[in-house]
C-alpha cells in the first residue's frame, strides 16, 4: 500500500497511561519515604528532598544552602572527597545536587545490584558530612572564582540582575551562588550549623525507584536512613520559609547592563506572577503554551521565524511554592534588540485579550502538553524526580493522572482570563545584557521608560 | 556483569533505506529516528556551514505538507528536533503510539519532497536564524570560539575538519538556494540514509509502516565516500585574547578514528587523566594544588579521525605554564607505569553503568533509536551495541598505556591559550597570536 500523501495521517486515541503506583511509607524518625517500581532497566535512583534551598538563605548569607550542598559530598567518616568520589565510581553512580529555591534535591544513581552500596554512600554523606575546614577553604574558593567566571555569561548576569529587581531583598531574589562579599564573609561554622538546621529526616522527603520490589526499595530506605536523627536542633523554633514571606512591591523598570561590544542582547521581560499551588494553574500552563512554551508559540515565531531577530525565544513559569516570576526570554541580534523587545511586549499584551487563542492554537496547546505526557516517565529517574515535585509542592498522589483531563477542561475564556490575572504589561520589568552603546538610544526611544544602566554586580 | 544488549530486526527497502526496529513496550511512546550520512565533512572550505542551515530548511514544510513542520507533530504530543555534525544529520519524533503514522508520513515527505516547498523566504530566514545560533553559542559565549582555532590548527584548510559545523558567517551569508537544492538532490534520499523505529510497537508492524511510507521514495545516488588525512609534525603554540576572566590552556592531539584500535583506549584515557575528582589531573591540579579551576578531557570520536582533547582554565594568579607542565607530567607517567589495577576496576565498573544508562530511554539524542543508527551508519553493523561493550571491558592497562604513548606525545600537538583581552603575556611562552570571529 503506498502512502496516501493528499492528507495528513489521522492520530488516534491517545493511548492509556497509568503513572507507576506510590507507596507511601513513614519512618519512624518521621522521614517521607515514597517508592516506586520500575522495571525496564535494572536501575535504581534515590531522590533526597531536603526543605530550606537558597530560600533558606538569610539576609548576608545568600548562598549557604548551595556551599552547604556542595560541602555534603567532600567526605565522611575517613573517606576524603577524592576517596568519596572513588566509592561512587566503583558502582557506576550517578551523584548530583540541584539546589532549588525551595528545597535541595540530592540525586543518586546506580546498577540494582549496587543498591545497598548506593543508598548507604548517599546516607553517609547527607547524615554524617565530615565539612573539615580545608574543604571548606576550597571549595569555597572554587565557588568564588565560578562568581568571577559566570560575569562573561550573558544568561548567568541577567538571570542575577532580572530577581534582583523582581524581588528585591526577599530570599528568592539572588542566585543560588550568592555573592562575593557574602561567601567572603561565611565560616565552616555557618556551614555545620545551616546543615544541621535543615538536614533533618522531619524536613525532608526520599523517593525510590527502581528495579525491584515495594518492600526492598522501602528496606533500602530504612536500612540507610532509618537511624538518621533530628538532632539538637528539633527544639528550634523554625525560621519561615521563603514562600510565606509575601515579596514587596517592586518598581516596574528597563535596565540595561553594559557589555561592551555584545553581538547579541540577552533579554528577560516580566514580573513576579503566580504560585505553584494556584488553582489557576492548569489554564496558565494552556496560556504559556500558547505564547512562549513551545517552538510553535506566539513569541518564537514572531521572533525566530518571522523576524528571524533569534535562535530562539520563550517564555514560562520559574515556578517556586512562593510567588514566581513568569517571564519571556530570548537572546537576539544587538541591532534588534528594541524591535525585539516591541515586539515581546505586543505579544504580552495580546493574549490578554485583543487577540484572545484561536481554537487552533488552544487545540495545538492542549494536545502537545497532554498527548505527549507519558514520554515524561519512561526512566527511574524521571519518575523518582516527578514524585519529589509532588512532595515539594504538596500535590496527591493522583496528580500525573489527573494532569490530562485538567488541561483538556481548559477553555479560551479561561486562557483570556487566566492572562488578565496573572500577566499584567504595567508592571513589567524589561531587563537586558547588551551593547549599550548600541542598543540605548533605540531602547529610550520605545516610550517604556527611561533605561537604567546597572552596574556589573 | 549481566550480559547487556540492544536488540533489533534489520530490513533494506528495495529503495536501499535500512529500517531497524526495537521493540520496548514500557511506556506507550514511538521514537521515529532518520540517520542521513552528511555533515559538515561533506562541505568545502570557503562554503562552510552549510549541512546545518539545510537541518533547518527540513522543519520548514516540504511538498505535500507545506508549511511547518512542528504545528502538527507537536498537536499529536510529538517531541522532536534534529541535530548536525562533521559526520551526519539525524532527525527525531518521539510520538504516542497513536501518532506513528503521522511522524512516518512526515519524515519520509520531507525526505522525498522537500525541495517544491523550499522558497527564497524560507531560506534567508533560516539563514538569519543561523547566524543568530551562531553569535549566541560561539560569539558571545566565553571560550566559544576555542574549538574553532582548535579545528583550523589540528587539520589543514583542504581536510574537512578544519572548520566547525556551523560553518564561518560570511560562507553562510554567501549561500545561495540554488546551492541548498543540490545538496538536497546529493545526501537526501534513502540510500543515503537509516531509519530507526524503536518503542511500543511489533516489529512486523513497524516494517510495513516503512514500506508504506518510504517504499515509494526513490533512491538517488550512493555518494562518494570522504576520505582525508591529516598528522600534526611538530607542537604548534597558539594564543586567542578573548573576553574572559581567567586563562584556559587546550591541548590537542590526532587519535584513532570512532570505533577503530585505540578509540575505547583514549576514552578510558580521558576518565583516568581528567574526568571527575579522582581522575589524576583533578587530583593535582584542582584538588592538592589548586592552580585550576577546572579540568576535562574526552576523544572526540569521529569518521575520519579523532581528536583527544584536554582542557583546564587558570586558578587565579596562576599561570598556564605550571598548568601545561603538571599535565605533561601526569601524561608521561600514564604512558610510562599505565593505570593501576584499581583504576581500571573503577573504569570497568563505570563503562558497564554508562552502557546501562544508555538503554533507558528509546528516543532522543542518545536515545536506543539514535545509537542503532549510529552503529548501522558508521559500522554498518546496527548490532554494534555488545561489541561496542566489550572495546571497553576488553580494554587493560596495558593498552591504554600503549594507547597514550603513542597518540599523547609531547612534540605533535596543538596548544592554544585563550586569555582575557590585552593579557597576551599570560599564554604558554611561544605562542603566536590568531584570530576568530
Amino acid at each position: 500500500m503506498k502512502a496516501d500523501r493528499s492528507h495528513l495521517p489521522q492520530v488516534g486515541p491517545d493511548p492509556s497511561f497509568t503513572f507507576p503506583t506510590i507507596v507511601r511509607h513513614t519512618l519512624s524518625n518521621g522521614l517521607d519515604v515514597r517508592t516506586l517500581e520500575h522495571h525496564s532497566v535494572p536501575l535504581v535512583t534515590f531522590v533526597m528532598q531536603i526543605e530550606g534551598g537558597s530560600g533558606a538563605d538569610v539576609a548576608g548569607y545568600e548562598g549557604l544552602a548551595a556551599i552547604t550542598a556542595d560541602m555534603v559530598d567532600e567526605g565522611t567518616g575517613a573517606l576524603s572527597a577524592i576517596d568519596v568520589s572513588e566509592a561512587l565510581a566503583r558502582i557506576g553512580a550517578e551523584y548530583d545536587v540541584d539546589v532549588g529555591s525551595d528545597a535541595t534535591v540530592f540525586t543518586l544513581s546506580t546498577l540494582a545490584r549496587f543498591a545497598e552500596r548506593g543508598s548507604s554512600v548517599l546516607a553517609d554523606l547527607l547524615t554524617r558530612p565530615s565539612l573539615r575546614e580545608e574543604d571548606f577553604d576550597r571549595v569555597r574558593q572554587l565557588r568564588l572564582d565560578r562568581l568571577r567566571q559566570i560575569k562573561d555569561l550573558p544568561p548567568a548576569v541577567a538571570e542575577r540582575a532580572f530577581l534582583r529587581l523582581l524581588y528585591g531583598t526577599h530570599p528568592y531574589g539572588h542566585l543560588s551562588i550568592g555573592n562575593d562579599a557574602s561567601l567572603r564573609g561565611m565560616g565552616l561554622g555557618d556551614v555545620t550549623t545551616f546543615h544541621a538546621r535543615t538536614c533533618r529526616p522531619s524536613h525532608s522527603a526520599l523517593v525510590v525507584a527502581g528495579a525491584m520490589s515495594h518492600e526492598r526499595l522501602v528496606r533500602l530506605a530504612e536500612d540507610a536512613f532509618g537511624h538518621w536523627t533530628n538532632g539538637d536542633a528539633r527544639s528550634d523554633p523554625a525560621p519561615v520559609a521563603a514562600a510565606d514571606i509575601e515579596p514587596a512591591p517592586t518598581q516596574p523598570c528597563m535596565a540595561v547592563v553594559a557589555r561592551e561590544g555584545a553581538a547579541q542582547s540577552e533579554l528577560r521581560i516580566g514580573h513576579l506572577s503566580a504560585r505553584r499551588d494556584t488553582p489557576d494553574y492548569a489554564a496558565l500552563v494552556v496560556m504559556n503554551a500558547i505564547l512562549g512554551g513551545q517552538f510553535v508559540s506566539r513569541v518564537n515565531l514572531k521572533l525566530r521565524e518571522e523576524k528571524g531577530y533569534t535562535y530562539g525565544a520563550r517564555t514560562g513559569f520559574d515556578w517556586r511554592r512562593g510567588l514566581a516570576p513568569f517571564s519571556l526570554q530570548a537572546s537576539v541580534h544587538t541591532a534588534a534588540t528594541a524591535d525585539a523587545v516591541r515586539d515581546s511586549v505586543n505579544e504580552l499584551e495580546a493574549i490578554r485579550g485583543s487577540r484572545p487563542p484561536s481554537d487552533t492554537e488552544m487545540s495545538l496547546a492542549k494536545a502537545s502538553l497532554t498527548r505527549g505526557y507519558p514520554r515524561n516517565f519512561e526512566t527511574a529517574h524521571q519518575v523518582a524526580r516527578s514524585v519529589a515535585q509532588l512532595v515539594l509542592y504538596g500535590l496527591p498522589d493522583s496528580y500525573f493522572e489527573n494532569f490530562v483531563p485538567r488541561v483538556n477542561a481548559v477553555t479560551a475564556t479561561d486562557v483570556t482570563a487566566a492572562a488578565r490575572k496573572y500577566i499584567d504589561p504595567a508592571r513589567l520589568t524589561t531587563l537586558i545584557v547588551g551593547d549599550y552603546a548600541a542598543i540605548g538610544e533605540s531602547l529610550n526611544a520605545l516610550g517604556l521608560g527611561e533605561v537604567e544602566v546597572l552596574g556589573p554586580s | 556483569m549481566d550480559p547487556i544488549d540492544l536488540p533489533f530486526a534489520k530490513r533494506t527497502l528495495d529503495n536501499g533505506l535500512d529500517v531497524l526496529v526495537h521493540e520496548d513496550h514500557h511506556v506507550p511512546i514511538v521514537a521515529v529516528n532518520v540517520w542521513y550520512h552528511v555533515g559538515s565533512k561533506n562541505e568545502v572550505f570557503g562554503r562552510t556551514g552549510f549541512a546545518h542551515l539545510f537541518e533547518h530548511l527540513m522543519f520548514e514544510g516540504s511538498e505535500h505538507h507545506n508549511s511547518g513542520y512542528f504545528p502538527p507533530l507537536q498537536q499529536a504530543g510529538a517531541l522532536l528536533n534534529g541535530s548536525t555534525n562533521t559526520d551526519r544529520t539525524n532527525y527525531w519524533e518521539v510520538v504516542p503510539t497513536s501518532a506513528v503514522d503521522l511522524a512516518l508520513w512526515m519524515e519520509s515527505d520531507r525526505m522525498g519532497y522537500l525541495l517544491p516547498a523550499l522558497t527564497k523566504q524560507r531560506f534567508e530566514t533560516q539563514r538569519d536564524v543561523v547566524l543568530n545560533e551562531r553569535r549566541q553559542n560561539y560569539e558571545n559565549r566565553p571560550y566559544g570560539l576555542g574549538m574553532m582555532v582548535m579545528s583550523a590548527a589540528l587539520y589543514p584548510s583542504d581536510h574537512p575538519y578544519h572548520w566547525m559545523t556551523i560553518g564561518a558567517a560570511d560562507d553562510i551569508r554567501a549561500m545561495q538556494l540554488e546551492d541548498v537544492q543540490s545538496f538536497f538532490r546529493t545526501y537526501y534520499h534513502p540510500s543515503n540514509a537509516s531509519l530507526a523505529i524503536g518503542g511500543d510497537i511489533e516489529a512486523e508492524r513497524a516494517f510495513d509502516l516503512a514500506e508504506q511510507y518510504f517504499g515509494e521514495l526513490s533512491p538517488g545516488p550512493r555518494p562518494a565516500r570522504v576520505t582525508a588525512a591529516a598528522s600534526l609534525t611538530r607542537e604548534s603554540r597558539l594564543v586567542l585574547e578573548d573576553r574572559v576572566e581567567m586563562p584556559r590552556v587546550y591541548m590537542a592531539w590526532h587519535s584513532p578514528a570512532m570505533f577503530s584500535e585505540g578509540d575505547a583506549d583514549m576514552d578510558l584515557a580521558a576518565d583516568l587523566l581528567a574526568n571527575g575528582k579522582t581522575s589524576r589531573l583533578y587530583r593535582t591540579l584542582v584538588y592538592e594544588r589548586r592552580l585550576a579551576l577546572d579540568v576535562s578531557a574526552y576523544q572526540s570520536s569521529r569518521e575520519l579521525g579523532s581528536f583527544f582533547l584536554l582542557a583546564a582554565t587558570a586558578a587565579p594568579d596562576q599561570s598556564l605554564t605550571d598548568i601545561a607542565a603538571l599535565i605533561d607530567t601526569e601524561i608521561q607517567a600514564l604512558a610510562d607505569k599505565g593505570p593501576s589495577s584499581s583504576e581500571m576496576e573503577r573504569a570497568a565498573a563505570q563503562a558497564e553503568a554508562h552502557f546501562m544508562y544508555r538503554l533507558q530511554t528509546v528516543g532522543g539524542f542518545g536515545g536506543k533509536s539514535d545509537q542503532l543508527n549510529a552503529y548501522n551508519v558508521f559500522t554498518g553493523n546496527p548490532g554494534f551495541f555488545p561489541t561496542d561493550v566489550a572495546r571497553y571491558r576488553d580494554a587493560t592497562a596495558e593498552t591504554v598505556r600503549a594507547a597514550v604513548a603513542q597518540y599523547l606525545a609531547f612534540d605533535r600537538r596543538v596548544l592554544l591559550s585563550i586569555v582575557p583581552r590585552g593579557q597576551a603575556a599570560l599564554a604558554l611562552p611561544g605562542s603566536e597570536p590568531v584570530a576568530a570571529s
